[in-house]
């Protein structure tokens, strides 16, 4: 009995995350779901590799900073210059990293289940002309990010839209990139969200990112 | 000046399996090639028509600098690369690197340390001072440490692009197999 115990519990100790207060967030979706558009292997280490690390190195390094263990997400970020320096760049990286995928998989649907709201339509062409004009504008950031980052599209106080790119896992959240903006759409272009399936090709995993983007949740954000 | 890609002194696949056939073709003839198509496109009409490769990479910002530091990162980078690369440096240099790191498996541990921990995309390099004394220099995206007066010796290239189709997320696997192929004769004649 003692033999099979020992093994059991050790199997039951690999099985549970990492302890900390941040989670994985459940994918919305199966990994092949946004197919051909992004590609289930893509998705699978997209989530279960980056995204899990950015958890585990955030969990792990508040480990020794009970005053900010229990911090929600999104605090952390909007307090980043309020951390103690010798873990505020890990932070930054990581508490990044985790909003951002978090955020990133509710912004995509697979192919042909959600369609641009009237709302958000007139919204886009009130802010730049057209809902072409806006795609690529957007594209354009996405493709002007040099390295990694991501492309947001905004809305602040007055509810005007506009597009910004941020290197690495910075976001809007963090006050010395925005203040008071919302978050409408997102789009990783670090190597890693496009590689498998675009290679060189940016501008083509931009292109086919409009067929999966979740035009519901873009429609609930919108103020 | 117009840059042009220099010829690689081995296939596209003799680096298999370290660096696949398809990582070097597309790294090589996609990435490799547009930095210096850009910079090709950029420098005209600019301080920098008739100025060389480092002089640009030292005084550029912006997109110059960006297409011109990657135009030099890969081609310290491409001509790093041997199939029957591998063993360990000889000489002066095999020298400063155990008056710097102790020894040679010091050094590649923290090399590849220092590599694994650039976030995002980036370089890590092995670079000398005037003395030749030898540090290990993080750089970000397009970075090279010639813009902190040093010389670049061997650079290991963090961006996902280089590895992504091999190694995926595994970056530690894709830099500690680097030293299978690495021609030491090409890097200790930059010392």
């Amino acid at each position: 009995m003692k033999r099979l115990i020992f093994p059991l519990l050790l199997m039951i100790g690999w099985a549970l995350p990492a302890t900390g207060q941040h989670k994985l967030p459940d994918l919305p979706y199966r990994y092949a779901a946004l197919e051909p558009h992004i590609d289930s292997l893509t998705m699978y280490i997209h989530y279960n590799k980056h995204h899990a690390a950015y958890v585990n190195n955030l969990n792990k390094v508040l480990e020794a900073y009970p005053e900010w263990q229990l911090k929600d997400v999104t605090e952390l970020l909007a307090h980043i210059d309020k951390l103690p320096q010798t873990i505020r760049t890990t932070v930054r990286n990581n508490a990044g990293g985790h909003y951002n995928h978090s955020l990133f998989w509710e912004m995509l649907a697979e192919p042909g289940t959600t369609r641009m709201s009237s709302r958000t339509e007139k919204a886009l062409i009130r802010d730049f002309g057209s809902v072409e004009a806006f795609k690529q504008a957007f594209a354009r950031s996405a493709m002007g990010r040099f390295g990694s980052g991501w492309v947001w599209l905004l809305q602040d106080r007055d509810g005007k839209l506009s597009v910004l790119s941020t290197p690495n896992q910075d976001n809007p959240l963090m006050p010395f990139v925005a203040r008071d903006m919302r978050i409408v759409l997102a789009l990783d272009v670090w190597e890693h969200a496009y590689y498998l399936n675009y290679q060189s090709q940016r501008a083509a995993y931009v292109e086919a990112f409009w067929n999966v983007v979740n035009w519901r949740k873009v429609d609930e954000v919108l103020k | 000046m117009k840059f042009e890609l220099p010829k690689l002194p081995y296939d596209f696949g003799a680096l298999a399996p370290v660096i696949g056939k398809e990582t070097v073709e597309l790294h090589y003839g996609k990435h490799f090639q547009t930095y210096i198509t850009n910079l090709n496109n950029l420098i005209p009409g600019t301080k920098f028509e008739n100025a060389d490769l480092e002089t640009i990479v030292k005084e550029s910002d912006g997109a110059i600098f960006n297409n011109a530091g990657q135009t030099l990162n890969h081609n310290i980078y491409f001509l790093s690369f041997s199939p029957n690369g591998g063993g360990a440096p000889q000489g002066k240099l095999a020298e400063a690197i155990n008056a710097a790191y102790g020894n040679f498996e010091n050094f590649k541990k923290e090399f590849v340390a220092a590599g694994v921990s650039v976030f995002g995309s980036g370089w890590v390099w092995l670079a000398k001072d005037a003395a030749g004394k030898l540090q290990v220099s993080k750089e970000a995206n397009a970075g090279n440490p010639v813009t902190k007066g040093l010389v670049p010796l061997l650079g290991f290239d963090v961006w996902e692009h280089s590895y992504y189709l091999d190694y995926q997320n595994r970056r530690a696997d894709h830099l500690n197999a680097l030293w299978q192929i690495i021609d030491w004769k090409a890097v200790e004649a930059r010392y």
